[in-house]
């Protein structure tokens, strides 16, 4: 199954749901253009619930970054919710936990962006 | 799952299409041959997704999608190791080329991390020429001993 996203107001804040996998292909090009769509309409506090994403590989890491950097520089934030164990070890082995902030809890991180 | 006996070699080899299915295609392979080597989850998990970012160079860097170019996967499973070879049909390329994406200056760059995964999740990682033309890549992984 490639990725699945759909997206969900909590507040000002833009939750979307990913689930499937992110992959180069389809999984990762729709991830991109979700992300892309939402930062262009004006979304600014976005967070991205991985928890039912079941493998990424680099592309997919790629993305993410991508998607990162396309929020920040529109004056964004991009947080992170619901990593996995092996998605977590992903962002360890590429220093990508200095980059991202990472939730475990829906609300913490929602809480986080006020 | 039974491991080969001491000393023997099983051996498997395909050629797929420059086509992404052929990443998958190779990923489910190398992932099932692990699984009768004796890997577990997470190691069959590991192998497969180092076989697939290989695959993926393969097919999108070095054959460019040409359907005329193939990709090449071998497989060898011993008692004590898992060898994988993913060779393509490509122009090759310099591996010293290619930037540190661990580097504070690189962290944000959207690609150049399937080797970094391959490293972190094989014993041994080689790349050379093809015999031929292109650039092989052979992987290892160790059987821990039980």
């Amino acid at each position: 199954m490639s990725a699945k996203l759909t997206s969900r107001q909590v507040g000002d804040v833009t939750v979307i749901d990913a689930a499937g996998r992110i992959t180069l292909g389809d999984g990762a090009s729709s991830f991109r253009d979700t992300i892309r769509d939402l930062a262009a309409k004006g979304n600014k506090k976005l967070l991205l619930n991985l928890a039912d994403v079941s493998y990424i590989d680099s592309s997919g890491i790629g993305e993410m970054v991508s998607g990162f950097t396309t929020v920040t520089n529109n004056g964004g934030q991009l947080k992170l919710l619901g990593l996995s164990k092996r998605v977590k070890d992903l962002l360890q082995i590429t220093k990508l936990y200095t980059v991202f902030e990472v939730f475990d809890d829906e609300t913490t991180a929602i809480r986080s962006f006020h | 799952m039974a491991r080969p006996e001491n000393g023997k070699m099983e051996k498997v080899q395909t050629t797929l299409d420059s086509v992404l299915e052929s990443v998958d295609k190779a990923e489910e392979f190398v992932i099932q041959e692990a699984g009768k080597a004796g890997f577990d989850e997470d190691e069959q998990h590991q192998i497969g997704m180092a076989v697939r970012e290989c695959a993926v160079n393969a097919v999108v860097h070095g054959n460019r999608y040409s359907k005329t170019k193939k990709v090449h996967l071998d497989i060898e499973r011993s008692s004590s190791a898992l060898t994988v070879t993913i060779g393509d049909e490509g122009e090759g390329f310099d591996l010293n080329s290619l930037p540190d994406p661990l580097a504070p200056e690189n962290l944000l760059r959207q690609s150049g991390r399937g080797l970094l995964l391959i490293r972190t999740f094989m014993d041994d990682f080689d790349l050379h020429p093809r015999p031929g033309g292109g650039t092989e890549v052979r992987l290892v992984k160790h059987l821990a001993k039980s």
